[in-house]
């Protein structure tokens, strides 16, 4: 398989994915900013903040409004991780590798791109953001599931679940770092009604406030959540969960291909560092720089994935 | 132009009814009902829509893509015409090889005085870094685009032959299959001959065509310019019929002396490359500098023998709108026969007399640059206004050498399945030929291209033309 390949296809599906986690975000914000307890401005920045793309929007606005910070990450192409600028490369990268993806694939996606380009075209009232938000999720699902139905189980598909794990770990450790003060165990906050909506906040941004519940039927604390999104091995957005997905799509790489490559030794290191870890010494080690850390070095598995795999030239 | 002269209808009869190989079909459409034609007609351009079948204008926003409309009513073809335009094409299509070879060898043409060394000589189509290059298998026209039209029942000639990179062959495999979804019932009722063989015949005649010295199944990739080339999804539609690579120039480097890709797991060497890169974008080092398309020293790669390119650079000279006239000349040359497809009359304009002839009928004649494609820089005198005619004409004495000019042909029509029923418009055809030192392979059938606006001529996709279904009968 080509290099220019592999990169399109990683790449593909991180912007696809990304699309989705921003609408997620956004669905999140939109919750918590119409709860009466809440500060609107703080969390839409921390919104902001948590899509990574502060600087851009600090250009452009002068005041978090939900008006401004939906629009910038919805449907600004300006902004590099809005919705539609996802979907835009997203498609870009799907016609670039074109003849690595099924029909099936490459129509949902080149469909997704149809109907949100409809309904992104003009800005996107309150009343309805729901449905916008659900036409997202249902698109990424359509691809997701093309994918998963239609696709050879290669390479190529290797190469596409490594990027939907990193952009997955990405987004997960990002909505941790820009929310990990809420996680601490505080005794002051414990049990108040802000502490509630802040961690409901929280599960709903990676869509786990079910599954949560599900697994801890009573309770609902900062330590049970984090460890939820760090160190569950059920739930598909946890860290360690992504983390393991990267590795396992490796190992079918370095199965396939006959050869380890350095990005090999990165996630076996990373994996390591998760397994000698429970919740417990994350939080006596300090939860936040647990989490500086763990993006750190997906970022370098990244970076490494693309050179050894020779994305670009 | 819109002309109120009577043009050949391919379909309909002056009298009531249908000609020939129209007359099952014709039975068929009578049965239909209008309204279930419409529905299927809008599922098409869905159809078309959803899997990208778009093509890019140049000069439009970068995200534009358009489609290419197409129209339901199929364009059909007797075998017996068919038999004489396959033979006809590839008459031409072997003399444009032979063309090839002696003027990059011993320019005998040249020296029998038959096409003037001038024109060979001063065409910037004409690489001097071809002369005494024989490409593997002698092959040089790899794939050609034979544009055919017709103005009367026996009455076929050749507009141009495209031997650079005609494109338009996926619109071919396209049509046929939007038709098949949409009217299974016609295929079993009619016999009509198959294209979908194209692509795997075109990756066997590429193969055929590899260096002598490569070993096992030879390597093929489409060269793309990529993404955003107006033929892209073609690049990438054969490409995924074919089963092999699409690659761009920064996927491609020398390694030891071969043309290699980048793949995972290193580099590959690839044997035959079917570029839709023009000549000029193809290697920096030895044409434009500043080409980031190409593949710098591909062609000392080529020269040494160790790649075949598809088609050979340096074709260009031979599809040139100058050399087209001196074709029948170039045919009898070197086949000993005479031509069986018929040409346009040409006159060339670099030719005194011709330009006097060409400026005093302006208004009767269709002028073409030179090096011009796409239904650009045309002029198209009878749908031309004074002012236009009066600026052409001081194009043409600015620069006479630039153009040539033909008589506007009338060119058959074939009726479009339009809002208020049939209405004819022009149509135009171009198969397409393959050819390998182990023969020659022409699909049956081709694009047709037809004008949609009612008395176009111009049926190029750029200018809004749009395209049909093509069927050559069983015999």
């Amino acid at each position: 398989m080509l290099g220019k390949t592999a990169g399109g296809l990683y790449w593909m599906f991180r912007f696809l994915e990304r699309s989705e986690n921003t609408a997620r975000l956004i669905e999140a914000g939109f919750r918590i900013a119409l709860t009466r307890s809440s500060d609107p401005a703080s969390e839409w920045k921390s919104v902001v903040t948590t899509a990574g793309v502060r600087v851009g929007y600090d250009a452009k606005y002068d005041s978090y409004t939900a008006a401004h910070v939906v629009d910038f990450l919805l449907r600004d192409l300006e902004n590099q991780s809005s919705v539609m600028s996802c979907i835009d490369k997203a498609r870009t990268n799907a016609r670039m590798v074109r003849t690595a993806l099924t029909t099936e694939v490459w129509e949902a996606v080149n469909e997704s791109w149809m109907a949100l380009r409809d309904v992104l075209k003009q800005p996107v009232k309150d009343t309805e953001l729901p449905s916008v938000l659900g036409e997202i999720r249902r698109h990424t699902a359509l691809v997701r599931g093309a994918m998963h139905g239609t696709m050879l189980r290669n390479d190529a598909f290797d190469f596409t679940q490594i990027g939907i794990a990193l952009e997955r770990a990405d987004n997960t450790a990002r909505i941790i770092d820009v929310k990990y003060f809420t996680l601490l165990p505080s005794a002051s906050f414990v049990g108040s009604a802000l502490d509630n909506v802040q961690w409901e906040t929280i599960l709903r941004s990676v869509s786990a406030h079910r599954s949560f519940r599900w697994l801890n039927t009573d309770d609902m604390s900062p330590a049970k959540i984090a460890e939820f999104l760090i160190l569950d091995s059920r739930f598909p957005r946890s860290l360690s969960f992504c983390s393991r997905i990267i590795e396992q799509n490796l190992g079918f790489i370095a199965k396939d291909y006959d050869q380890k490559m350095p990005c090999h030794d990165l996630i076996e290191r990373q994996r390591d560092k998760m397994r000698q870890h429970t919740i417990g010494t994350i939080f006596e080690d300090g939860l936040h720089a647990f989490i500086t850390d763990f993006i750190h070095d997906t970022t370098v598995i990244g970076r490494q994935i693309e050179q050894d795999y020779r994305f670009i030239g | 132009m819109t002309s109120k002269r009577k043009h050949f209808d391919e379909m309909l009869l002056d009298s009531d009814g249908m000609r020939g190989p129209y007359a099952e079909y014709g039975r068929w459409f009578e049965q239909q009902d209008p309204a279930r034609l419409i529905q299927k007609s809008q599922e098409a351009e869905a159809f078309f829509r959803r899997t990208g079948i778009t093509f890019n204008v140049y000069g439009e926003d970068a995200a534009q893509e358009r489609l290419i409309p197409f129209d339901l009513i199929p364009r059909i073809i007797a075998n017996r015409e068919w038999v004489k335009l396959s033979k006809g094409i590839e008459q031409r299509v072997r003399a444009i090889n032979a063309f090839l070879h002696d003027i990059y060898h011993r320019q005998e043409i040249l020296r029998a005085g038959i096409v003037p060394v001038d024109l060979i000589a001063r065409n910037e189509a004409y690489l001097p870094q071809m002369i005494g290059v024989t490409p593997p298998g002698g092959i040089y026209t790899h794939i050609v685009g034979t544009d055919i039209v017709r103005t009367g029942e026996n009455e076929f000639f050749v507009l141009e032959d495209n031997a650079r990179t005609p494109s338009g062959v996926s619109y071919m495999l396209e049509n046929r299959e939007t038709m098949l979804q949409m009217f299974p019932e016609l295929f079993s009722q009619i016999k009509v001959q198959p294209v979908s063989d194209y692509p795997k015949n075109l990756r066997r005649s590429l193969a055929h065509c590899a260096p002598a010295h490569c070993e096992g199944k030879p390597t093929v990739a489409i060269l793309t310019p990529g993404i955003h080339n107006s033929a892209y999804f073609e690049h990438s539609f054969l490409a995924d019929q074919m089963g092999v690579e699409l690659v761009e120039g920064h996927d491609l480097r020398v390694v030891d002396g071969h043309i290699a890709m980048r793949t995972t797991q290193g580099y590959e060497v690839i044997d035959v490359l079917y570029r839709r890169v023009d000549d000029d974008y193809l290697d920096p080092l030895n044409f434009n500098p500043d080409s980031m398309l190409g593949v710098p020293g591909i062609m000392d790669v080529y020269r040494a023998g160790n790649i075949t390119i598809a088609n050979a650079p340096g074709t260009g000279i031979s599809d040139d709108k100058a050399i087209y006239s001196y074709m029948p000349d170039i045919i009898e040359f070197y086949t000993g026969e005479k031509a069986i497809l018929k040409n346009v009359e040409t006159y060339r304009c670099s030719e005194p007399d011709s330009l006097k002839y060409v400026l005093d009928n302006l208004s009767d004649l269709v002028v073409k640059e030179v090096h011009g494609s796409g239904g650009y820089g045309m002029l198209v005198g009878p749908a031309a206004n004074k002012k236009e005619l009066a600026d052409f004409a001081d194009k043409l004495r600015a620069r006479p050498n630039n153009y040539i000019a033909q008589p506007t042909l009338s060119l058959s029509t074939v009726p479009i399945f339009a809002d208020k029923g049939l209405a004819p418009r022009h149509v135009d055809l171009r198969p397409f030929a393959l050819m390998s030192p182990k023969g020659m392979d022409i699909t049956a059938g081709g694009l047709t291209r037809v004008a949609l606006k009612d008395g176009s001529l111009v049926v190029n996709s750029s200018q809004g033309g749009g395209t049909k279904d093509t069927w050559v009968l069983e015999d």
